[in-house]
């Protein structure tokens, strides 16, 4: 089995933004991959762009951190000249620009989240080919594959914040389980009047779905438990 | 048809020399394998600082080239930086980004960063997009306490609290994984790199012959050049090994003289400016 591990580094990626009454949650799974290879199992995903302005990445991880440094650094001199924090609108319209005009040499699908004072809580969509999509939620990366049908079905305007939060830990846990490029940790980042918060939630505190194991030290240990009864008609 | 107006050379490398490598390789020319440190390098944070390790064998395809090369490299006198991949590139992109932090500790007048030398070698590589082949893992304690990054040939970045590269990047990370710890001591960390490097040594055919391992924390590095030689020259020939004139016997001598041709010529034009 070939690991090809001078493959470029790809986000495989699980990235979630969804908009509730009062801000905005962002989420993120926390694999990094090099090809087969797991390169970082505890990656950073969701990175700051200003304080109120938070971007989730997916694609290539150079293509990404490059982009996230140009946008903060054109971001800052922005807000000195503006006199006041950026508005997320603007934050979202340069990483489009940045995408769009490169888009033959960058590799990057981008939601763009965060709070100003006009508009609230906002969730902006910065797919492959550069366009810019204001939504109400949005789902990108590998593993949005297995969350279309998901949140067609969950989905609900204004929600609280303790509703948004779990809305987005569930949907990054269901598409780890399946997408085998997305995995380790779920990480969220809140944003709203009062602030950000950053939030971690580890292997055992995310919910286990149809067929998972329970994490354990070591696979023997299932080979000396007791032989499950067979099935009967 | 006119002239064509002279354009500004750019920067980056020339590709022109692609299509006549192609038909050489069709005409079936083996080409010579790159220089690469096949390599396995490590890194990790302790309680004090960040201990680097790395092995010493530096390969040409199949054959060892260097037995004992040093694949720690100096960044800063708080910044080392382990190198893996195409050889000539881990070099040149090392020395080049410790110039330059150089000229800007005497620009600000400051001990450097280890986010800065980070900047520096992450836009490099990613404006040559891949193709300088540098797998690298920096390791520092600047006025922010101690950092540990690995940085990719395609420029992207991640910052870890133990971080393996190479080849052997998968034996010495599962020795990690198994027994890395928060808050290990100096003696614990630097056992725990040797060993790390040793699975790398004895499991990865990139990767041989001796240990080196880098110790830097708050105002002092230590850089232990071969800290282990598990690879020791177990045959020694008793007949010593320097040859003597005359020990070499010689079957048969044949001398031919150069015939030089020059033309010397009489006159000629003069020198016209």
């Amino acid at each position: 089995m070939d690991l090809d591990l001078s493959a470029p580094h790809s986000t495989g990626t699980t990235i979630i933004g969804v908009t509730y009454n009062g801000g905005v949650v962002l989420g993120a799974d926390s694999r990094t991959s090099t090809g087969m290879y797991v390169a970082n199992r505890a990656s950073d995903k969701i990175t700051e762009l200003t304080d109120n302005v938070y971007v989730c990445r997916s694609g290539s991880a150079a293509d990404t951190q490059v982009i996230s440094d140009y946008v903060r650094y054109f971001l800052h001199q922005h807000t000195i000249q503006l006199g006041q924090p950026a508005t997320v609108k603007v934050a979202a319209n340069l990483v489009r620009l940045l995408s769009y005009q490169n888009k033959n040499m960058l590799q990057a699908g981008v939601i763009v989240g965060g709070w100003d004072k006009y508009e609230g809580g906002q969730i902006y969509s910065v797919p492959l080919g550069g366009t810019i999509l204001r939504q109400p939620f949005s789902i990108g990366g590998s593993g949005s594959s297995y969350l279309y049908g998901f949140f067609d079905q969950a989905w609900k305007e204004d929600m609280t914040h303790e509703e948004a939060e779990q809305l987005v830990v569930k949907a990054a846990s269901l598409a780890m389980a399946r997408d085998g490029a997305s995995g380790g940790v779920v990480r969220t980042v809140t944003i709203n009047a009062e602030g950000v918060t950053r939030k971690f939630y580890g292997g055992d505190t995310l919910p286990l779905w149809h067929d998972e194991l329970e994490p354990t030290n070591s696979l023997l240990d299932l080979l000396s438990s007791s032989v499950p009864e067979p099935m009967s008609t | 048809m006119g002239r064509m107006t002279e354009l500004p050379t750019k920067g980056g490398f020339s590709f022109d020399l692609c299509t006549r490598n192609d038909m050489l390789l069709k005409n079936g020319l083996q080409m010579p394998p790159f220089r690469k440190t096949g390599t396995t390098i490590v890194g990790l944070v302790f309680q004090d600082g960040v201990v680097l390790g790395a092995d010493t064998r530096a390969t040409e395809g199949p054959i060892v080239a260097d037995k004992n090369c040093e694949k720690i490299h100096f960044m800063a006198p708080n910044i080392y930086c382990c190198g893996a991949g195409t050889a000539a590139d881990t070099e040149a992109v090392t020395d080049m980004v410790s110039s330059q932090l150089q000229l800007h500790r005497y620009a600000t007048g400051r001990e450097s960063r280890v986010v800065t030398a980070l900047t520096l070698l992450k836009s490099h590589l990613f404006s040559y997009q891949g193709h300088v082949s540098a797998a690298l893992v920096l390791g520092g304690f600047d006025v922010t306490g101690p950092h540990l990054h690995t940085v990719y040939p395609h420029g992207s970045t991640d910052t870890l609290p133990f971080a393996t590269m190479g080849s052997g990047s998968l034996a010495a990370m599962s020795v990690f994984e198994s027994k890395y710890r928060e808050g290990l001591t100096r003696e614990e960390g630097i056992e725990l790199v040797a060993e790390a490097i040793c699975a790398g040594i004895f499991n990865d055919l990139g990767s041989g012959s001796n240990v080196d391992v880098c110790v830097i924390t708050e105002g002092k590095t230590e850089y232990l050049r071969n800290y282990q030689l598990p690879n020791p020259r177990t045959y020694i020939s008793s007949k010593g090994y320097t040859f003597v004139k005359g020990q070499t016997e010689v079957l048969s001598t044949k001398i031919t003289s150069i015939q030089p041709k020059v033309e010397a010529v009489e006159g000629g034009d003069a020198m016209e400016e």
